[in-house]
């Protein structure tokens, strides 16, 4: 067996010179100290997504874009394929843990500062990601063409349309018209397997080649110079996470299969109690608190707005924190950053535990 | 004088010069522009059921069409005087024998009524007539219900309007409120309880719960304008209007001669009328609420014949939901089981159609319906059976896998415990 091994070594050698990216590899050095464990959760989105695009490409072998076919075919994918069930519900739950994770990932950064010169193309390409991520999972909600996703993406396309001057127009590009139909759900599909992955990859290319030229960033007033090498430590350390993450997303497979759903009925009125998904709905319970009117305003736009905007400071952090970039702590983003957080996990949580609140 | 008018003149009299020019241009326009109807102007300013035919008449359909005060009532809604405004084609309203009457000088008149709405009916006077409330009232006993019992006064909203006294859902309380007084109808020797009772029938659990407007309500039974108590032989015409195929199987079954020579009516002997119950197999012969010892005596031929249909249906039933139980089993374990959903439908369906047959009494022909929803169960059992096996190899190969994947972890940290000795400081 080793000698099969060292024979293909030989083989690969000089072919693909992997001495050199070996020694490249190890030469790699991640920092160590007590909040080095955030720097985990990168690779745990890197491998999240990798399942998202195999499990992706396997569902396109059944699934049927069309009004008449798409639940049809999700409803074969989950009770006729060999282990369709599990391929669907993989991709259906790790496309909502990827979100969580991204959010973790994203927030670990902004408190650790990781954003700091010359880091803040990392950050905005991670931004972008996220933004990505988030067409990707309304994209995708709509896909199986159920009673839920159908009427949770109306009740977020209408959100859309509420933004002053271009909503209309943006509503029904969306939509590929006044309502959701099937001109809609070709579009979403082409967005979700077509358009956003290129993208995502591009972008994602130039994230991962950013955090691997620059390293990884050390937070404000570490000092530690304690260095692991990035291969195999790191690697293998990172490794480790992905295996329990594989393990629980097994376990929540078998237990709790992503469901079909009732098939939507365009025509059926919008069931009590329709949110979006998990992610979008502390936007959505705010819009459901926000008052009629602010200031003569309605305040439906100026909360749609507030969100654009608060994503616009998000993407601009970088240039934003000047007292980081000195490598001085700012303890008014930390702040603003756990405000933010908090209003995200309240929301959230408010939409679950009081679903009537605002009616 | 309408009120604008006198204050506009009162005004132009208290001021002089360019105030009033200005006070002329801007006010004029308002009570010129509006339609004069001294009835309404006045009746406004009055208090209690002088004011009330005003105020009500402002949502009335009537208006909505057009109509005024004066043509019903006549008059010349023109004059500002009172005395003036009732000339000699006033009418006033009438007195309550007369009401039918009045209200049909237009709605028996189709040359007039088709200018408003060619599709409204104009019989409804000649059918009050046939009515019982009609002849109470030819009688001379104006007790008898009049069209503005049902209907309203000013007011009257279109039948469909769902605050309409006459709507589905408001009819068994319009009806109600005669029927349900025991001192007005001990006259005529009718119960009351029949509003209370319809309320605990299926129908009304159509009506009220499920906002079902095809539900019957009183007069789709009795009949509106010519209302009757259906006569013993018309009553299963009357329930075949919705249920066709329970009364044709009836038709073709003994009972059918056995009832009509007992002169009993049909649907009403098992079912009874106002209170009629969802239907269930209780009613059948053995049950808890067995209707058919009402007539056949236990140890019967027929009613043998009886208990062997009820036990036909009752394994059925059983069957159907021993496989029902066994899908939500598998459906609890994540097991999509929708295919096996839609047979186990066409099973229920098979006992839907059997149940309606006991109408015709034919064991044959229930057999007949029942063995072909009993394929469609065997072939829900054999899913939902392979469903629960496909459950329990899931559980099975996430405990191979979970194996698997602990098995790489701890090696993993091994190697990763390993690395971290080796590059430590010595």
């Amino acid at each position: 067996m080793a000698r099969l091994w060292e024979k293909i070594r030989d083989y690969l050698e000089p072919r693909f010179l992997l001495s050199a990216v070996r020694d490249l590899a190890g030469k790699k050095k991640v920092p160590e100290h007590k909040r080095s464990f955030w720097y985990f959760f990168g690779g745990i989105c890197l491998f999240l997504f990798l399942i998202q695009v195999m499990t992706g490409i396997l569902l396109m072998l059944y699934y049927t874009p069309s009004v008449d076919a798409a639940h049809e075919s999700v409803q074969f994918i989950m009770a006729q394929v060999k282990f369709g069930w599990l391929i669907r519900s993989v991709h259906s739950w790790t496309a909502n843990i990827l979100i969580g994770v991204i959010f973790v990932h994203m927030f670990s950064a902004f408190f650790l500062k990781a954003y700091r010169p010359p880091r803040e193309l990392t950050w905005i390409t991670g931004f972008l990601l996220l933004v990505l991520f988030l067409a990707f999972g309304f994209s995708g909600y709509l896909l199986p063409w159920n009673e839920l996703s159908f009427f949770a993406t109306r009740v977020g396309t209408d959100i859309a349309g509420v933004i002053p001057v271009v909503g209309k127009g943006l509503k029904t590009f969306i939509l590929g018209g006044p309502e959701v139909s099937g001109a809609t759900l070709t579009r979403f599909f082409w967005l979700h397997v077509g358009i956003l992955p290129a993208i995502a990859v591009l972008i994602m290319g130039i994230h991962v080649l950013l955090v691997q030229t620059l390293g990884m960033s050390k937070p404000i007033g570490v000092t530690v110079t304690k260095e692991i090498s990035f291969f195999p430590d790191f690697v293998l350390k990172d490794s480790l996470g992905w295996l329990i993450i594989l393990a629980a997303v097994g376990a929540v497979c078998v237990f709790l299969p992503w469901e079909a759903g009732p098939k939507a009925d365009p025509f059926a009125s919008t069931p009590l109690g329709i949110k979006p998904e998990w992610y979008f709905t502390f936007m959505f319970t705010t819009l459901k608190l926000v008052p009629a009117h602010i200031f003569s305003v309605e305040g439906e736009v100026l909360a749609v707005l507030g969100f654009m905007l608060g994503g616009f400071l998000l993407l601009l952090v970088p240039l934003l924190d000047r007292r980081a970039a000195r490598e001085k702590r700012s303890p008014v983003f930390t702040a603003v950053g756990l405000a933010v957080v908090v209003y995200i996990v309240v929301m959230t949580a408010l939409t679950y535990l009081a679903p009537n609140i605002g009616k | 004088m309408n009120v604008p008018l006198r204050v506009f003149i009162q005004e132009v009299k208290r001021r002089s010069g360019l105030a009033a020019l200005a006070f002329l241009i801007a006010a004029a326009p308002l009570p010129l522009s509006a339609q004069k109807d001294s009835c309404v102007d006045c009746h406004l300013q009055l208090d209690g059921e002088l004011k009330a035919p005003a105020e009500g008449f402002s949502s009335d359909v009537h208006k909505q069409f057009g109509l005024s005060c004066k043509d019903c009532h006549g008059g010349n809604p023109n004059q500002e005087d009172v005395e003036l405004a009732k000339d000699r084609t006033f009418k006033g309203s009438p007195e309550r024998a007369k009401i039918p009457e009045f209200c049909g000088s237009c709605h028996a008149d189709s040359n007039y009524i088709r200018r408003f709405n060619p599709n409204l009916r104009v019989d409804q006077l000649s059918l009050y007539w046939t009515s019982r409330h009609g002849l109470l009232l030819k009688k001379g006993d104006s007790r008898g219900a009049v069209c503005t019992d049902c209907h309203g006064v000013h007011g009257i909203l279109p039948a469909n309007f769902p605050k309409s006294q006459v709507f589905a859902w408001n009819i068994p309380q319009t009806c109600g409120r005669c029927h349900s007084k025991a001192d007005l109808m001990s006259a005529y020797g009718i119960p009351v309880g029949q509003v209370d009772d319809y309320k605990q029938s299926v129908h009304a659990r159509a009506l009220f719960e499920k906002k079902d407007l095809s539900a019957p309500v009183c007069n789709d039974c009795h009949g509106n304008h010519g209302a009757a108590p259906p006569e013993v032989t018309s009553i299963a015409f009357v329930c075949r209007q919705c249920h066709p195929s329970a009364g044709d199987l009836f038709s073709k079954s003994p009972h059918k001669e056995a009832f009509d020579g007992l002169g009993v009516s049909e649907c009403e002997a098992c079912h009874g009328n106002h209170r009629i119950q969802s239907p269930s197999d209780e009613f059948l012969a053995g049950g808890r609420e067995d209707v058919c010892v009402q007539c056949h005596d236990a140890g019967t031929e027929p009613y043998k014949t009886g208990l062997e249909i009820k036990k036909l249906i009752d394994e059925f039933v059983a069957s159907s939901s021993a496989d029902e139980e066994l899908l939500k089993s598998a459906e609890r374990k994540g097991v999509e089981v929708g295919e096996a959903q839609f047979k186990l439908q066409d099973g229920k369906t098979a006992l839907v159609l059997a149940r309606n047959l006991t109408h015709g009494l034919s064991r044959s022909e229930i057999e007949t319906s029942l063995t072909e929803g009993r394929k469609a169960l065997t072939e829900v059992q054999a899913r939902g059976r392979a469903a629960l096996q496909e459950a329990k190899f899931r559980r099975s190969g996430l405990v191979v896998a979970t194996a698997f994947i602990i098995l790489l972890a701890v090696g993993l940290y091994l190697k990763i415990r390993d690395l971290q000795k080796t590059s430590a400081p010595k």
